[in-house]
């Protein structure tokens, strides 16, 4: 235990990635198995020990300090699992031997709901601050702590030498303590075989497109739709739905899981019919409708009648068991043209070419593009290969140009993590009519991010000085500061007072110059409103 | 208990007042007579009539702000009439060279004000002095119970090791320029450490001072007259403010560290881009904060600045009484 929570202390303290990846490699070479595999595992997320609740953890804080010092605690420290393992009184008497890494999650995972209370209590007094720290973060899932999958994957090749290609796609058939990666990786042994299991491939990504113009001889234009990307693969008699972050989503989406049954690896948007992206005809709804079926986990009769999903189809990784990530775009989307006749409709479309003539053309068209697509265009190379990640000049994804509205600074709260000691989520709202009339602001959004680090300086200075009042860990603002909010689209939502909800707000400019009456009023920004 | 009236001493945003003897408590705005507990800038200002401190810390106050004018020494011991049948005496805080805490009494009530203290060892100060009292005026820069200061020996145990680990890099400590550094330098030799220690040169006046008033400092160099190679496998100290400055790219690779209480917490570590977080306060952490309250064991406590909600709910669930005083300008980010 002392060696990964010893890590996990450095990976807080190193900031630059290179650091971070020094350390998990100089890690994973000088760790045993099982122990490196567990810490890769808890690296990635991969760890769950549905016993152990962070409520349960608290509950256990509070019986043994103040209910009130632990939550002053808590909101200073800014990190639950941190305050616990600073606050956690020693034991009296001699301590008994701190436990491996392989024997912590073995104690883990035996708990049950009715055993936490007593067997976590006993595991945390064999441990010092940072051990209690580690165990706390691997027993919740949130490491919170800089490392992501993407990185640890990358140590876990450059420690033994191996393409990182070949540990993403190999990983996913694999479960915590990848006995058969590592044996692979660092013993020579055959890599892991995942014919027979319906296996992630890693998604390709694409570039932001910023100031530069391509040949659309070189290039192909679709929409960015606006659902979510997802990986959909049939292996062994199974299939599985991937999201973005290769989480398996199938059981939200049984409908669509269901509809495939030949191996075959496709890439593709998923939605919900409608009539918002795309006109009438084979429509798509708009993401808010998509929301109301993501992150459930059982599916009623009436969401799959009242919310249909479908995928429209990017791209064909493997069809019939022959893998086509060699080839270039143009033949793997010939491939896929003539899939699409073979596959339910009702499940599947093909996300149709933009026919451009040149790239001025095509600019115009996504100019006029908020009706139809809300993302904005994808181009990719006609001779790309489909590679994992981001490559340069591959495929560059070209986003319409966000809507803006002026709001007034209401609220803020403190950040987590490395901005607990910043104002840095920010609630701003609209006038609901003649601000000179007596009118009031109504909440319209939330943001915490768009700004840089010198501004939120200015920011958290500001919040400070113009406070009115305390809610808690909540500031409220005397209401004087403007912010230009970029959002990419306004919805109807009943939840919130002013009745609308933005997607992806973000601070785009802080506007010191503009008086705070001048700012938007709710009916602009309900003009906005497109579904 | 004398509890009743207490009218003769009043919080006021800006500092303390003695009434009867109208005279104030490291305020914040110029006054006629000021009592400075210690050199800190935030409680030793400049621009008083007359100001009452001891010799280390008037000394301290002369270096900083040229403030020989109504200076006023008052040794540790010593009980000086300040008017308006108040008396005052001067006790060692434990903080800071100089550094004290001020005894009150009036009326047969007694009162002390701590300034910042704090009650473990300190080779460059004289210790903490418990006095009974019947209100005691503390301080709470880190009264939240998460605040554990380790032993220091286990702090500067760290500074060494990550120094012998890397003989091609060097350890750049940012600490507070009066009192920190100086206790840094001092736990380094007290631990064996004699090579020279090199300075960032707005620590030099502070630390020569130090020595000036009877505390060894052991060899001590500029940084500005170092070759580039002499400092690898050195310790290097500045002000925290020039661990991410410029001036620090001057260096060998340095590993950045940072002597602060506020280390306890990583995210703040992570804040100020620290890779080696050094857990040494030179002020009272909660177990000292709570410890010193039932050692003395007042009528009353009020709590100047700081986290002083934890410390009001401690008192409270000790049927203790208690308040927050509110004092402004008390600044704490970089011890």
């Amino acid at each position: 235990m002392r060696a990964f929570s010893a890590l996990i202390d450095r990976l807080v303290y190193t900031a630059s990635r290179n650091g971070k990846l020094e350390l998990i490699v100089d890690y994973l070479r000088t760790t045993p198995d099982p122990d490196r595999g567990w810490a890769v595992a808890a690296l990635t997320g991969a760890l769950d020990f549905p016993a152990v609740k962070s409520a349960s953890i608290r509950n256990l804080m509070t019986e043994r300090v103040d209910p009130v010092l632990y939550a002053l605690s808590r909101d200073y420290v800014g990190d639950s699992a941190e305050t616990v393992s600073l606050l956690w009184p020693e034991p009296v008497g001699p301590r008994e031997a701190e436990p491996g890494l392989d024997e912590t999650v073995r104690i883990l995972a035996a708990m049950t709901r009715a055993s936490v209370a007593p067997d976590l209590p006993r595991l945390l007094d064999r441990l010092d601050a940072n051990g209690r720290y580690a165990v706390i973060k691997l027993a919740t899932g949130a490491m919170r702590i800089g490392v992501s999958a993407r990185l640890a994957k990358v140590a876990f090749a450059q420690a033994f030498a191996v393409p990182v290609e070949d540990v993403e796609e190999y990983w996913h058939g694999q479960s915590p303590p990848y006995a058969a990666l590592f044996a692979w990786a660092a013993h020579g042994a055959p890599a892991p075989s995942g014919e027979l299991v319906p296996l992630f491939r890693p998604f390709m990504l694409a570039h932001p497109l910023e100031d530069i113009a391509v040949d659309l001889a070189d290039y192909a234009a679709e929409w960015k739709w606006d659902g979510i990307r997802v990986q959909l693969v049939h292996a062994g008699g199974e299939t599985r739905l991937y999201s973005r972050s290769g989480d398996n989503i199938s059981h939200t989406f049984p409908e669509i899981a269901a509809a495939l049954d030949f191996p075959a690896v496709l890439d593709g948007e998923l939605l919900v019919r409608g009539a918002h992206q795309g006109g009438e005809q084979g429509g798509a709804a708009s993401f808010n409708a998509l929301q109301q079926r993501l992150g459930r986990k059982a599916v009623s009769k009436a969401m799959l009648a009242d919310y249909p999903a479908f995928v429209r189809l990017y791209d064909a990784l493997i069809i019939g068991g022959e893998d086509l990530r060699a080839l270039p775009w143009s033949a793997r989307r010939e491939r896929l043209e003539a899939l699409i006749e073979e596959l339910d409709p009702q499940r599947f479309d093909l996300s149709g070419l933009i026919p451009a003539e040149d790239f001025a053309q095509l600019s115009e068209i996504r100019a006029g593009a908020r009706d139809e697509a809300i993302e904005g265009v994808m181009l990719k190379r006609r001779d790309s290969p489909y590679v994992a990640g981001r490559r340069t000049g591959l495929w560059y994804k070209w986003k319409r140009d966000p809507l803006l509205v002026d709001c007034v600074l209401m609220y803020a709260q403190r950040g987590s993590g490395k901005r607990s000691s910043f104002y840095s989520d920010y609630t701003f709202g609209c006038w609901d009519g003649d601000p000179d009339a007596g009118a009031e602001l109504l909440p319209v959004g939330k943001a915490y991010f768009g700004f840089t680090d010198e501004e939120l300086k200015f920011l958290d200075r500001h919040v400070r000085n113009h406070t009115v009042n305390r809610f808690g860990p909540v500031r409220e603002t005397d209401k004087s500061l403007v912010f230009e909010v970029a959002f990419d689209s306004v919805h109807e939502n009943k939840r919130h007072k002013s009745g609308l909800a933005m997607r992806f707000p973000r601070i785009n400019r802080i506007r010191e110059d503009k008086p705070a009456h001048e700012a938007d009023r709710i009916e602009s920004l309900r003009s906005l409103i497109r579904d | 208990m004398m509890t009743a009236s207490l009218s003769w001493i009043r919080a006021e945003p800006w500092g303390i007042h003695v009434v009867p003897a109208d005279c104030w408590i490291d305020p914040a705005r110029p006054v006629e007579r000021a009592l400075i507990t210690h050199g800190h800038a935030d409680h030793a200002r400049g621009g008083h009539g007359e100001t009452v401190a001891t010799p280390e810390t008037l000394a301290i106050m002369d270096l900083r702000y040229n403030t020989r004018d109504g200076a006023v020494a008052a040794h540790y011991g010593e009980t000086m009439a300040l008017g308006g049948g108040v008396s005052a005496t001067w006790l060692p805080a434990g903080h800071v060279l100089g550094s004290a805490q001020i005894l009150l009494e009036h009326v047969g009530e007694r009162v002390v004000v701590t300034g910042d203290f704090k009650r473990r060892p300190d080779p460059t100060c004289a210790p903490f002095a418990v006095t009974p009292c019947d209100v005691l005026i503390t301080e709470a820069t880190f009264g939240l119970p998460v605040f554990l200061h380790p032993p220091v020996e286990e702090e500067v145990g760290k500074l060494l090791i990550a120094r012998d680990a890397n003989p091609d890099r060097c350890v750049l400590v940012g600490a507070y320029a009066l009192g920190k550094a100086q206790r840094v330098i001092a736990e380094l030799r007290r631990a064996g450490y004699h090579d020279p220690i090199w300075l960032h040169g707005a620590l030099e006046r502070m630390c020569r001072l130090y020595e000036e008033l009877g505390v060894e400092l052991g060899e001590l160099r500029l940084v500005a007259d170092a070759r580039k190679d002499e400092l690898r496998g050195a310790v290097v100290l500045c002000p925290p403010s020039a661990l991410s400055d410029r001036w620090s790219r001057r260096l060998p690779d340095p590993l950045t560290a940072m002597a602060s209480g506020w280390m306890r917490v990583r995210q703040r570590a992570r804040q100020r881009g620290v890779e080696l977080p050094l857990i040494i306060s030179d002020h009272a952490d909660w177990q000292e904060l709570t410890q010193t309250i039932e050692d003395i064991d007042p009528a009353q406590t009020w709590v100047t600045h700081g986290r002083e909600e934890a410390l009001l709910r401690w008192c409270q669930l000790r049927q203790r009484q208690a308040r927050a005083l509110a004092l402004v300008g008390y600044e704490d980010e970089d011890d």
